[in-house]
């Protein structure tokens, strides 16, 4: 606590000669700034700002989540937006309470980081004049060996004694504001972690279906979201390929998840050719980035059969719709179906495209709209076939997921029919053509990154843990003793022996001092008695109210 | 097994009503007088071993009782001592329904809500049991701390109750044993903490002369001063576990969804509760703030351990809601 209070004196500057109202307003802000109640302030106002976080739905997060939001709350969504609800932790609020409280912490432990350095390096101060005026004292026959002996004792004791004539100075406890120092210290190097991963880190998600013809290589554009921090170009990328080459499933009997395993191959110019096994809590390690499992699902293989005769086989994946069961929805289409081969020409108006459910274990009965487990215990597909323009060819993005629904509505695209198909089964449409489910491949959503601040941040994050216990168990504090010839006027109780006088200071809110000094003077003395008592007594007493003196 | 220990967990719900109840008749007839007097005076003589030992004011003498005050004293201390043995039969009852669980799901039980409040309660109580061997005089808190046990076990019970089930296999990682268990401790203790934090916002509210409602609660309670302290000790001693395991969390979400930290809400109200307790922790240490608006802080930051553990769960999504993949 004293701390506290030592601390505006040094760093206030010595007073100048002609007084400058605007260094004076900006030494005054600064010192403000760097108070401890400023820190307080920013500290809770970081707390609340955090809230609407939590309460708002993320861009960063789910960011689907903030379009429903805008659809749920029209008039009040882009009003949030504006002021960055949400992107709260990107906002220019929350990162200037942030920057504000480290600019703060900064100042705040500079001038604290040389005044410690300084008093590591000096010596215990001169005992005071009146030892009785201090929180600790007491008054006993002084030991054979004089001030020797006493320094000795504390030495042993692991206290930094300093031996002047007849008095002894020592002090302890140094750790508190080493790890506090430490602590704070290492605040800013998690910060300087996170930032350092937000500039030269990067991310991509996508989905990879198993087989060879589905490999992907690191690049930007194979990834259906990518980030890369403002530091990093699409050609920092590390150079490799993934291949899915089998995925393992186990589930419990109620459906829910208990075991996953993927195996890929590992190649390209910046990895060994190699096979990898990685899962849920156990990402594959790679030189320079990291894949993580992050979902799976199945993608049904549907080959369709034009009328002219000629196939074509997709495989892309149907998304999970969130059940227990796999439920899974999707889109296969064809859009060079019905290319006439004798005049090679498109008919845009002619392709094909089937959006379907696929139930991994379906039900015994109608509908059929949701498995029952996530495994492939009883297969179908339920297809619904569209014939028209499927509106690719306009140079609208379009998702691979799901039919553009504009087309439907305008009429450019019809429904043809509907029909639940069994694995191998075949339906043929009203002209002629024939779609089959041939049978499924596993695919996994994948997240894949690079973070390289991680590594100072877990480093930053041990230092802190280390300075934050020094900081709090830590206890400063000062012992003094003074060898007094005995004054033979006063009848002192060891007759006419020497006194020695004995004063405690605790520098810091350390209830336990009076225990702790009981034992430095018994142990002085040579006491064992009495250290046993004091020993004892530490455990049971109740000291908290009356030790408050102590303070 | 599983039947065992939710029988267990109502046998303590019972016994913990019967050391609430125990506590209340100390509170009603209690004399603080009598006892309050008897432990500083073995406190002198450690404090004076150098013949000193000025520094430390003497207590006054305690008073001769009259007959009656001494009988209904006597009756008192015979209450306050069934409700620590109630409170101890009970931790022993709900550390067993915790162990039957664990066994009988195989795995440690902290995988769902009911579980994760079960465990830290345990924590809080068998916490204050160690208080309470370490400083006897602080026993009238118990009726408070009872009275939350009380509470959170049956909301546990009556609310929370879901059959047992294995851990999801996002769960299933010894750093769901480090997370977890460092989380549950760490609660455990800002849960004890709280306690005598908000007693003493009501003694020291009583001790300036305040003589309403809530404050008349406070009128048999330890000294604010010895309230104020158990609750620095406690959140002291909590702090660093948690900020350990918000460390472990962070580590085990880069191994399992990619990435240290998200801002999911759990992990945002994670952040909440560590910036309130720091900010608690340094505003004790700086003089210039008075200790009640500290201690207030304390009392803030249990809530938003709360509103994570009960609010996040039930209002928000998010990775934590204990699903894991899809
Ligand atoms: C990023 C914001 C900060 C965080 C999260 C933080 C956290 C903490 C924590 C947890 C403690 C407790 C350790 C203890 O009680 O000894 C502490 C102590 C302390 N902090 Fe900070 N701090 C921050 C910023 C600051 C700033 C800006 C200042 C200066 C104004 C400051 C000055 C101190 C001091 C002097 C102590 C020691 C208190 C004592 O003597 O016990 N901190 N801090």
């Amino acid at each position: 606590m004293t701390v506290l209070d030592d601390r505006p004196e040094t760093a206030a500057p010595a007073p100048r000669r002609r007084p400058n109202r605007l260094l004076a307003l900006l030494r005054n802000s600064w010192r403000q700034l760097t108070s401890m109640r400023t820190a307080l302030i920013l500290l809770f106002l970081l707390a609340v700002a955090a809230i609407p976080g939590s309460v708002l739905p993320q861009r960063g997060i789910s960011p689907e989540k903030v379009n429903e939001y805008f659809v749920d709350h029209p008039d009040l969504a882009p009003r949030l937006d504006r002021i960055g609800a949400f992107e709260v932790f990107g906002s220019v609020w929350f990162s200037a309470i942030y920057l504000l409280l480290f600019t703060s912490l900064i100042g705040c432990i500079t001038p604290r980081l040389r005044d410690h350095a300084r008093a590591m390096r000096s010596r215990p101060p001169v005992a005071p004049k009146r030892l009785q005026r201090l929180p600790q004292h007491a008054v006993l026959p002084a030991p054979a060996g004089g001030a020797a002996a006493v320094a000795e004792v504390l030495r042993k004791r692991r206290w930094r004694v300093e031996v002047r004539g007849d008095e002894v100075s020592a002090e302890k406890g140094y750790l508190k504001e080493t790890g506090n120092l430490l602590f704070h210290t290492s605040l800013i190097a998690v910060l300087i972690g996170v930032a350092l991963g937000s500039w030269y880190g990067w991310s991509g998600n996508r989905l990879l279906v198993a087989g060879a013809d589905n490999a992907f290589c690191n690049t930007r554009q194979q990834y259906a979201e990518a980030k890369l921090g403002p530091r990093v170009d699409s050609e920092d990328l590390p150079r490799f390929c993934l291949r899915l080459d089998d995925f393992q499933a186990r589930f419990l009997a109620t459906g829910q998840p208990e075991f996953f395993n993927a195996r890929v191959t590992v190649d390209g110019p910046d990895e060994p050719t190699r096979s990898a096994d990685f899962s849920v809590n156990s990402p594959l390690r790679l030189a320079d980035a990291s894949v993580y499992l992050l979902g799976h699902g199945y993608a049904p293989v549907i080959r369709y059969t034009d009328r002219f005769g000629r196939s074509q086989v997709s495989d892309e994946p149907f998304l999970t719709t969130g059940d227990s069961g796999l439920t899974s929805e999707g889109l296969a289409a064809f859009p060079d179906a019905n290319v006439d081969p004798a005049t090679g020409r498109r008919a845009p108006d002619e392709q094909m495209a089937f959006t379907g459910i696929y139930l991994p274990t379906a039900p015994q009965q109608a509908p059929f709209a949701r498995s029952e487990y996530p495994t492939e215990r009883n297969p179908a597909l339920n297809l619904v076939a569209y014939r028209g323009n499927l509106g690719l060819d306009a140079g609208i993005p379009g998702s691979i997921y799901q039919l553009d629904q504009r087309q439907v509505r305008t009429g450019k695209v019809k429904e043809v029919g509907t029909k639940l198909l069994r694995k191998g089964e075949t339906w043929t449409l009203d002209d002629g053509s024939k779609v089959e489910f041939l049978g499924t491949e596993r695919y996994v959503t994948l997240s894949v990154r690079h973070d390289p601040g991680s590594t100072i941040l877990l480093v930053s994050c041990g230092f802190l843990l280390v300075g934050l216990m020094g900081s709090l168990f830590g206890r400063r504090r000062r012992v003094f003793f003074r060898v007094m010839p005995a004054d033979p006027a006063e009848g002192s109780p060891t007759g006419g022996s020497s006194l020695m006088e004995v004063g405690g200071l605790p520098r810091t809110d350390y209830p336990g001092f009076a225990d702790e000094f009981a034992q430095i003077v018994a142990a002085v003395s040579g006491d064992e008695r009495a250290t046993d008592r004091a020993d004892t007594d530490a455990d049971s007493s109740d000291r908290a109210g009356v030790r408050e003196g102590a303070e | 097994m599983s039947a065992l220990s939710d029988n267990l967990v109502s046998f303590a719900i019972l016994a913990y009503l019967v050391a609430m109840i125990s506590h209340a008749v100390e509170y009603a007839l209690g004399n603080a007088r009598t006892r309050v007097a008897a432990a500083p005076v073995r406190e002198l003589v450690g404090a004076g071993v150098g013949g000193g030992g000025a520094s430390v004011p003497t207590p006054p003498a305690p008073v001769p009782p009259s007959g009656a005050a001494e009988r209904s004293a006597r009756r008192a201390r015979i209450a306050g001592l069934v409700a620590v043995g109630a409170t101890a039969l009970a931790a022993v009852l709900h550390l067993a329904a915790l162990v039957t669980r664990g066994i009988a799901a195989d795995r440690m039980p902290w995988g769902n809500m009911y579980e994760f409040v079960l465990t830290v309660t345990f924590i809080g109580v068998a916490a204050w049991l160690v208080v309470l061997w370490k400083r006897p005089s602080l026993r009238k808190l118990g009726l408070f701390l009872t009275l939350v046990m009380v509470l959170l076990v049956a909301t546990a019970e009556l609310v929370l109750y879901v059959p047992i089930v294995p851990l999801v296999p996002a769960l299933n990682s010894y750093w769901f044993v480090i997370h977890v268990s460092t989380i549950v401790f760490a609660s455990g203790i800002f849960l004890l903490g709280a306690v005598p934090a908000v007693g003493f916002l009501m003694r020291a509210g009583y001790e300036q002369g305040k003589r309403s409602f809530p404050y008349t609660l406070a009128k048999r309670l330890p000294a604010a001063v010895s309230l104020e302290r158990l609750t620095f000790a406690l959140h002291a001693f909590a702090f660093p576990i948690f900020t350990f395991a918000v460390i472990a969390g962070a580590i085990w979400a880069e191994a399992a969804w990619g990435r240290p930290w998200g801002w999911d809400p759990k992990e945002t109200w994670a952040f909440i509760s560590w910036v309130v307790y720091a900010g608690y922790l340094h505003a004790r240490a700086t003089p210039s703030v008075k200790r009640n608006v500290a201690t207030w802080l304390a009392v803030l930051g249990f809530l938003t351990m709360l509103m994570n553990l009960f609010g996040v769960n039930i209002f928000f999504t998010g990775l934590h809601s204990y699903g894991g993949l899809d």
